[in-house]
């Protein structure tokens, strides 16, 4: 099962973020674990400076901007 | 150009809704009508351009411009970065950590942090369109002057012993290492896709913006309609020295961004409060705000907060001190 987080300061496009990823993996019946993550520090040390983030497996793939459907599909299958 | 909207306002309020010009409320809607639909018009053509222009400016590529480049420059570009890179208000706390633990000092990532609610695309434009070339190229200049002088303060009194024992340790260890530039190799970004950076930035920012003109617009228009000529003239416009600072304490609560409050400043400068009080007050309730500070409070202690937030108060006190003096004299 892929562990997924969501970095972001609880704005509203990394809540976002975090249901569109959710939306799309039960489309697809993939098994994942969603969490949020909200620390500042754990920005850091991840270096992301733009949210909404994810990190797939302890490995940041994406910063910036709420993701599209393709990169999505592309990082859970 | 812009006389289409002033026809537009004209044909809609006077005409279609037969109010008087004369009349308060006529003179208020007219105003509301004519400000908004070109404040809108404007934005949704100008926000498009400036972010097809600035599409492959980031944060993360400002970072590694700034981190290694010596101070006597350092304020200087954080200040103008500040001004021109786009990113939301939310992002403050991962870009001041992102700098500081790249090695920059506190005082350029502060200038950098400091002007950028202060200048921005959205207004520029509407300082242009409201208030005049040479008013806007004044904002300007203060607002980076601002955050540049207040960022050499904050390196003046150390400020980086007063970070969260995370951030600091952060920015030590980067101290000393040589800076390495990561992200700053994107490759160039082709037609198709500037505009479609574009298009979603206009989106974005319409749609966090638009509310505010409205509110914005809408006190400005009250202001023009039912505050009679010269009213601030006769009873703050005198110089009086307290008049600014209580100005600049007024603005504190009132929480807006830019694109709320400069519809409200020229009504004010028309209606004849001193160009300095004005500044202050804006300047004020743009950048010292609650909410903002709150959230610094995760990266900084209590006393680094307090002494931005005081320093703020006074620089924009002293702004609209000299701004009276100079137009009074």
């Amino acid at each position: 099962m892929k562990q997924i987080i969501v970095l972001g300061s609880g704005c509203a496009k990394c809540i976002k973020t975090a249901e569109v990823i959710e939306k799309i993996s039960s489309e697809l019946g993939v098994d994942v674990q969603i969490t949020k993550e909200a620390s500042p520090e754990v920005m850091m040390n991840y270096g992301v400076m733009s949210t909404p983030a994810v990190v797939i497996d302890g490995t940041l793939v994406h910063s910036g901007r709420i993701p599209s459907r393709d990169e999505i599909t592309a990082w859970i299958s | 150009m812009f006389e289409y909207f002033t026809t537009f306002a004209d044909l809609l309020i006077y005409d279609l809704l037969s109010l008087s010009p004369e009349s308060r409320w006529g003179s208020s809607l007219h105003f509301f009508v004519e400000d908004t639909t070109k404040i809108f018009a404007l934005l949704i053509v100008m926000i498009y351009v400036v972010a097809w222009v600035r599409a492959s400016l980031n944060v993360e590529r400002v970072r590694d411009y700034l981190s290694g480049k010596h101070r006597s420059i350092g304020y200087l570009l954080g200040s103008l970065f500040g001004a021109i890179t786009p990113f939301c208000s939310c992002s403050s706390i991962p870009v001041f950590l992102g700098f500081t633990s790249a090695g920059i000092p506190v005082g350029i990532t502060m200038a950098f942090l400091l002007t950028s609610p202060l200048i921005n695309e959205v207004a520029i434009l509407l300082l242009l369109s409201l208030l005049g070339w040479e008013f806007t190229l004044m904002y300007i200049a203060i607002g980076i002057a601002v955050g540049m002088l207040g960022g050499v303060f904050l390196d003046l009194i150390h400020a980086e012993r007063w970070l969260q024992a995370f951030a600091a340790k952060a920015y030590q260890s980067a101290q000393g290492r040589v800076s390495t530039s990561s992200g700053g190799d994107r490759q160039a970004l082709n037609l198709e896709e500037r505009h479609r950076f574009a298009k979603t930035e206009t989106q974005d920012i319409f749609l966090r913006v638009w509310k505010w003109v409205f509110i914005g617009v809408g006190l400005g228009a009250l202001l023009h309609g039912f505050v009679p000529e010269g009213w601030f003239e006769s009873n703050l416009g005198d110089g009086q020295w307290w008049s600014v600072p209580a100005a600049v304490l007024m603005g504190i609560p009132l929480y807006s961004n830019a694109t709320g409050v400069i519809p409200v400043m020229e009504s004010l400068i028309t209606k004849g409060l001193p160009v300095g009080t004005t500044l202050a007050f804006c300047m004020s309730t743009v950048a010292a705000s609650f909410p903002e500070f709150i959230l610094l409070k995760q990266v900084m202690q209590w006393r680094l907060l307090a002494t931005i937030f005081v320093m703020l108060l006074c620089s924009f006190t002293v702004v609209g001190w000299l701004f009276n003096v100079f137009s009074f004299s």
